[in-house]
């Protein structure tokens, strides 16, 4: 379909400006894969190409690959679905759990509106269609972590339908060519969250925690738009930042509150599709964008060498960097889906459609929704450019790092230099230490008030702009001193008295008569490495 | 009695409802073949136990399928008697929970706070590998993982 028909992937073997590569741990140095990559320590700026496992095979038919993604993000809310049990990441086990979330005989599920308002933001702002009348159904599966032996879920009518994300890219070698494009969004649907299981394989035997139990979730359906692992971790980091934008949902991938399935699929172009493999347990886009690519590779090398795809829940291992089949390999799943009998449908209104005298606590109205909605990520970016004159893929960069933005606002509100000068600063050196050294925004040593300082030395030409790199390299050891102390201690500051100047220059003439003569009867071009 | 049992838990899925995943049925010759008694032991942890129960099954769907003479051309479907109902909407307040005590006395095994399961995953034998009629069938222990559940490691 929309599969873009290259050299099986993406153009170059770039990384998205969307910050790969380091740019999305939550925190430094936690078990989202215990071996330290060895890319992650190389770059001081993250846009390294990550996948050197693709080999471009001349004179080979061409391959396009095929990746749709499944994502559950968990509703900000504070109690769960269709309970009144509270909503919350760490907390002694069970605690958390109502007598319906125990699937207790004789309970019966309750909506919370929040969840509902929270679908139809994250819908309105992903473009779809709202369904006014969406139902819920059962899709059964036995399984030790949901007790009731079916999830509740919106298969036939979804809350939302038929939207489309906008993400970019960057192609060619050239860094800082971004290249705009959409996946478009299936359905959004409502649906339950199951208990946590903790595998005790020494015992023989598994402990379950339903505090996580029916706790809200917003599925987002994506078409199959996607070619590569690059797109797919665009596409998931846009799509987190609009959640968060929104406040419908923390969506931080290492806390469990995103989780992404990948389907993943290869053939020629111009044949029909390949069969496809599911890979799951991926919990960061880094480990994502990895784990499609080496998917993809995979299953080409299998293809080539006569084998075969089998249809398969694959899961990704991230010491070894591949994805492994799962022990289970049933093969595909009956749900058995059926209309939950307990729910009437969910019917919304809008301005028009909203009956009179009717309690405002009962009724959802999309359009009141609609006028509440934040700034989204491209708007905020968009202003960016024209606020600031800053390129796109600054812009890009900025809302990418967590906290980077604003650190980059506060240091323009305290600094008199110009923004691109602020920007530049702020994404190479700032930015370059932060990945040199692995650290989050909120973890930098060097404040945005001292940074604004530094810039406003430089700006007022007190100092040059290489001993501005010198004096940020002190900042950063964070002893505590000033750029203005840093500088006045080491006697850094630039020459302003111009007799003092000149006297410098005669003195230095007299000391190397030789390159006087040299320098005058070259002329221009002389170098400038000659002079001390 | 037992016919009515099996009739009532095997009408929704073996129904011809629209947009569901229809089982794969041997409706033409009105008989059911040893494939779907396996998928459906599995899917719905019963056990069919018997040839007769079979046979019963498939009185069953026979008398079933008289639905079809009804001519529903152009009628919606309804799908809850609650069709008129206006969906409750609760506001969002923490109303429920910190009953662990209350809910681990439910359980047989507790450790620490957490409801003890037996492992997941345990595969049932091929059906080759059972007996096949009668059978004591008490493998029911388990199933593969469904394909959601393992992202815990």
């Amino acid at each position: 379909m929309a599969a873009p028909m290259l050299r099986w992937g993406c153009p170059g073997t770039r990384w998205a400006l969307a910050g790969i590569g380091g740019g999305f741990r939550h925190r430094r140095g936690a078990s989202i894969g215990s071996t330290p990559n060895p890319t992650r320590e190389q770059s001081t700026v993250a846009q390294k190409p990550l996948h050197t496992a693709q080999k471009l095979r001349k004179g080979e038919h061409k391959w396009a690959a095929v990746v749709g993604l499944e994502i559950h993000a968990q509703i900000s809310s504070n109690s769960k679905l269709f309970s009144g049990s509270q909503v919350c990441f760490a907390a002694p086990p069970n605690s958390l759990v109502s007598f319906f979330d125990a699937s207790l005989p004789g309970t019966l599920p309750v909506l919370n509106r929040r969840c509902v308002e929270a679908a139809v933001m994250t819908g309105l702002a992903l473009n779809c269609h709202i369904n006014k009348k969406s139902s819920f159904d059962r899709k059964h599966y036995f399984y030790a972590d949901l007790p009731a032996g079916y999830q509740i879920t919106q298969q036939r009518l979804p809350i939302a339908a038929n939207g489309s994300l906008a993400y970019s890219v960057c192609v060619g070698k050239k860094r800082g060519q971004l290249v705009s494009k959409r996946v478009r969004i299936k359905q959004i649907q409502l649906e339950q969250d199951s208990g946590k299981s903790l595998h005790d394989d020494l015992r023989a035997q598994t402990l379950i925690d339903l505090n996580r139990a029916g706790v809200g979730l917003l599925e987002v359906v994506l078409e199959p738009d996607l070619s590569c692992g690059e797109e797919a971790a665009a596409v998931v980091r846009e799509l987190q930042l609009i959640l968060q934008a929104l406040g419908t949902s923390q969506a931080n991938m290492a806390e469990g509150q995103l989780r992404v399935d990948a389907n993943i699929s290869v053939h020629h172009p111009g044949e029909p599709l390949g069969i496809r493999t599911e890979v799951k347990n991926l919990n960061s886009i880094r480990f994502l964008a990895k784990a499609i690519d080496y998917e993809i590779q995979r299953q080409i090398n299998e293809l080539e060498t006569g084998g075969k795809i089998l249809n398969e829940t694959r899961s990704f291992d991230s010491k070894l960097g591949c994805t492994v089949p799962m022990r289970d390999k049933e093969g595909k799943q009956d749900y058995r889906f059926m209309p939950e009998p307990n729910l009437p449908p969910l019917v919304l209104y809008d301005s028009t459609t909203l009956p009179a005298g009717v309690d405002s606590q009962q009724v959802i109205n999309i359009d009141q929704i609609r006028d509440m909605l934040p700034e989204l990520p491209s708007v905020t970016r968009e202003q960016l450019v024209q606020q600031y004159g800053l390129l796109p893929e600054h812009s890009v960069t900025l809302l990418n790092e967590v906290g980077l933005l604003e650190f980059f606002q506060n240091v323009i509100k305290e600094t008199r230099a110009e923004p691109k000068k602020v920007a530049s600063w702020v994404l190479n050196t700032f930015l370059g230490y932060l990945k040199q050294q692995n650290l989050t925004v909120s973890e930098s040593p060097v404040t945005p008030s001292a940074l604004a300082e530094l810039l406003d030395l430089l700006e007022r030409k007190a100092i040059s702009s290489s001993v501005a790199k010198q004096v940020f390299q002190e900042l950063w050891r964070g002893q505590g001193k000033t750029a203005a102390q840093i500088v006045s201690e080491q006697k850094l500051e630039l020459l302003q008295d111009p007799a003092a100047l000149e006297q410098l220059c005669l003195a230095t003439m007299e000391e190397h008569p030789q390159v006087v003569t040299v320098v005058g009867e070259g002329g221009r071009g002389s170098r400038p490495d000659t002079f001390p | 009695m037992w016919a009515r049992a099996v009739w009532l838990a095997l009408r929704v899925p073996l129904g011809r409802r629209r947009g569901f995943t229809c089982q794969a049925d041997s409706q033409g010759s009105g008989r059911i073949t040893a494939d779907v008694i396996e998928h459906l032991e599995r899917l719905a942890l019963v056990d069919f136990g018997s040839r007769e129960a079979v046979v019963r099954l498939e009185k069953a769907v026979a008398f079933a399928d008289r639905l079809h003479a009804v001519d529903t051309d152009g009628v919606e479907p309804m799908e809850s008697v609650l069709e008129d109902r206006c969906l409750y909407l609760r506001s969002d307040n923490i109303a429920e929970g910190n009953c662990a005590e209350e809910l681990l006395q439910n359980s047989h095994r507790v450790v620490e706070e957490y409801f003890v399961a037996p492992p997941g995953n345990i595969s049932l034998p091929q059906l080759g590998e059972q007996l096949p009629f009668p059978t004591d069938s008490s493998s029911h222990s388990g199933k593969g993982i469904p394909h959601e559940h393992v992202e815990e490691q």
